[in-house]
């Protein structure tokens, strides 16, 4: 295991499929003498060349357009939207093009392209640079939707986005990417699609993605070490698939499911999630499903106001105490 | 003209009146409420599709909109397919899951048609990015409207494949129209197309799109520049629709004097009289219409007899696994 950071695996995965695979092509802005505005791509152009590590002009509609058409004939190409607000420039793209065109050739084409974008809030950038937009995409059928929480699943899924015969928005947060954690050597592949238990508790199941994870886990501790209530937490990992199975079976266990949500309030993934969970494990519930999001409003600039509506560790906790109203050594379910 | 051989001329009317009937075959069909949803005919602009579809060749990419069944014709989609897909039938190039706006024969290279004004443009450069990097030496083609040149995608799209050397081509057919609205009404230039060209160093190129041999010889140009590795062109077709932009469209709006003059210049009769003073002789016309008559009217029984898809075909394919599964 080598320690990397969240930023340094982007890279690192990006190298290990472009090495196996010669049809692996990256276009992007400013990410190949630049190495990326978030450093993300470095050292890319100098290993593989400017042949398959192409800078593009400020042209999102032709970046993810000319990754479609690359891809519809035989190439694998990764193409990365700066900051995921500008996928709204290049719309057409995910929500009408590349998402859509399997289904309405009925088969003729497969569409095995990786969309990588920074996504999120935490640097102070306001509302145009800052939004997670996860929710956007997932209601798009036709496209995966892929948001990391850690350094090794950052090279792991996007490996296993970029070896996807279909297309997959992968959501980088930017407010992780001088995170640190640890990496399997060798080549790491992980399987999109599955969540992950990140430590299990039998009282509540808190699940999060991207940013949310580290605060849910924070939240854990504290709601443990303080409160005596002990947590689930589930990464999730990928919107779309969606692994309800390892979610039902947490939430079963618990009776009390809290989601953390970075995306704004009206139609954030944790809407869905809520609704799977009202109609398919009712009766297992202990209260109303809560959900912890950042208000329905664009993000703020200033680090006060951004930091009081981005769902903090502070805020999980105290949304959890106030839903479960829970009382020390008390039975769970009454 | 008198370039071209003989049996290519035959070859280009041939094209030229199997485009122009089976779109009028799409009319009638229409008119007997057989074909479903909108429909763009391209009855006026046969010798643009006609053209290249002859000058390209087998591996090459066509890109078209919308107004698209010619050109999906003329790069040897079947009849059946294209009117089976009109009419919602399984028989239908994409089984009735695309219609009319989406035709699709990746097979006989047609790489799709784009509802989305534009959208289809950077798609295309991206295609001709992929046979640049795979030193394939195909070109892709992509066809699009006057209309098509005011929108950022076309623009982004010329500039990228200008930059990268793209064995891309662009081919406006200027009908001069977008759906109602004359296009010099909204354009700051004369020419839509051609006269955008400098922007992306590219020379400006007008080609008479109702000529069928002027499109095929500007077409055989500008694949030779592409697989020379040269780059881009872009050309301006000029050309007219004979009906509406869309199946409900009486298109009122156009002068009667205008539409006449264009009439006289209808890229069939034309040609017809052309290869007459060139001393073909009329029987062989007569039978290469009669010929193409009587594939129309096959294609359009078997369409007719073809059943609907099937309603589990509605769940297929979303993903390339087959299936419409976005969770466990
Ligand atoms: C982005 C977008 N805007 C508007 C439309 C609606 N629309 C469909 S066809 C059309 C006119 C296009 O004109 P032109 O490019 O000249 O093509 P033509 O129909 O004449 O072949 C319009 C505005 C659309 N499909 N897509
Ligand atoms: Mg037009």
């Amino acid at each position: 295991m080598a320690e990397l950071s969240y930023r340094d695996a982007v890279a690192a995965g990006i190298a290990q499929e472009m090495a196996r695979d010669e049809r692996v092509v990256f276009l992007g802005e400013d990410i190949g003498a630049a190495g990326g505005v978030f450093k993300t791509t470095v050292g890319l152009l100098d290993r593989f060349g400017p042949r398959r590590v192409r800078d593009t002009p400020i042209s999102e509609l032709a970046i993810l357009g000319a990754a479609m058409g690359a891809a519809m004939t035989g190439l694998r190409p990764i193409a990365e939207i700066m900051f995921s607000d500008f996928l709204a420039c290049c719309w057409d793209y995910v929500a009408n093009e590349i998402s859509k065109t399997r289904y309405m050739t009925n088969g003729q084409f497969t569409m095995p392209l990786v969309i990588r974008t920074a996504n999120g809030a935490g640097s102070r950038f306001g509302a145009q640079h800052s939004q997670s937009v996860e929710n956007w995409a997932m209601a798009i059928p036709g496209i995966k939707v892929v948001a990391p929480a850690t350094p090794a699943d950052v090279k792991g899924l996007l490996a296993a986005a970029i070896r996807d015969p279909d297309p997959v928005l992968f959501f980088e947060h930017k407010s992780l990417y001088s995170l640190k954690g640890e990496v399997p050597d060798g080549e790491h592949v992980e399987a999109l699609g599955r969540a992950k238990v990140l430590r299990r508790g039998d009282d509540i199941t808190i699940v999060a993605l991207a940013a949310m994870v580290p605060r849910a886990l924070q939240a854990a501790d504290i709601l443990q070490a303080q409160h005596g209530i002990s947590a689930t937490v589930i990464d999730l990992r990928s919107l779309v698939p969606l692994d309800t199975q390892t979610l039902l079976a947490e939430v079963t266990r618990t009776g009390r499911l809290f989601t953390v949500e970075e995306n704004p309030r009206l139609c954030g993934w944790g809407a869905e999630i809520s609704s799977i969970v009202t109609e398919e494990c009712f009766f297992d519930l202990d209260q109303p499903v809560v959900r912890i999001s950042t208000p329905h409003i664009p993000i703020p600039a200033a680090d006060a106001l951004e930091d009081a509506v981005i769902p903090s560790t502070a805020r999980i906790v105290t949304e959890v105490l106030r839903a479960v109203d829970f009382r020390p050594g008390a039975a769970r379910g009454i | 003209m008198e370039s071209i051989p003989l049996p290519i001329r035959l070859t280009l009317y041939k094209l030229l009146v199997e485009l122009r009937y089976c779109e009028k075959r799409a009319h009638d069909l229409f008119l007997q409420n057989l074909v479903k949803g909108t429909s763009h005919l391209a009855l006026g602009q046969e010798a643009i599709a006609a053209g290249f579809g002859l000058a390209m060749e087998k591996g090459d990419y066509t890109f078209c909109t919308y107004r698209g069944h010619h050109h999906t014709l003329a790069r040897g989609a079947p009849m059946c397919g294209v009117l089976g897909e009109l009419m919602g039938r399984q028989c239908g190039l994409l089984a009735g899951k695309g219609g009319s706006m989406h035709l699709t024969s990746v097979k006989h290279g047609v790489m799709g048609s784009y509802a989305i004004v534009g959208g289809h443009l950077p798609i295309a450069v991206g295609a001709a990015w992929s046979a640049q990097y795979r030193g394939s030496r195909q070109a892709a083609v992509a066809f699009f409207g006057d209309g098509t040149t005011n929108i950022g995608a076309f623009h982004e799209a010329l500039n990228l494949a200008a930059v990268w050397k793209l064995p891309a081509i662009f081919v406006c057919e200027n009908n001069l129209y977008m759906e109602y609205t004359p296009i010099r009404n909204v354009t700051a230039v004369e020419h839509p197309a051609a006269d955008r060209a400098a922007s992306y160093g590219l020379p400006a190129i007008v080609v008479d799109g109702n000529d069928v041999d002027a499109v095929y010889l500007a077409a055989g140009a500008a694949l030779a520049r592409a697989r020379a590795g040269d780059g881009p062109s872009l050309i301006e077709c000029k050309t007219y629709r004979h009906s509406g932009h869309s199946r409900a469209d009486p298109a009122k709006y156009r002068p009667a004097a205008e539409v006449e003059s264009w009439l006289e210049r209808d890229p069939l009769p034309t040609y017809r009289a052309r290869l007459l003073a060139h001393g073909v002789p009329e029987s062989n016309l007569t039978n290469i219409e009669r010929d193409v008559l009587a594939e129309v009217d096959r294609a359009t029984e078997a369409a007719k007899a073809s059943p609907p898809p099937a309603i589990e075909s509605a769940f297929t394919d979303v993903w390339a696994d087959g299936g419409a599964q976005w969770r466990n």
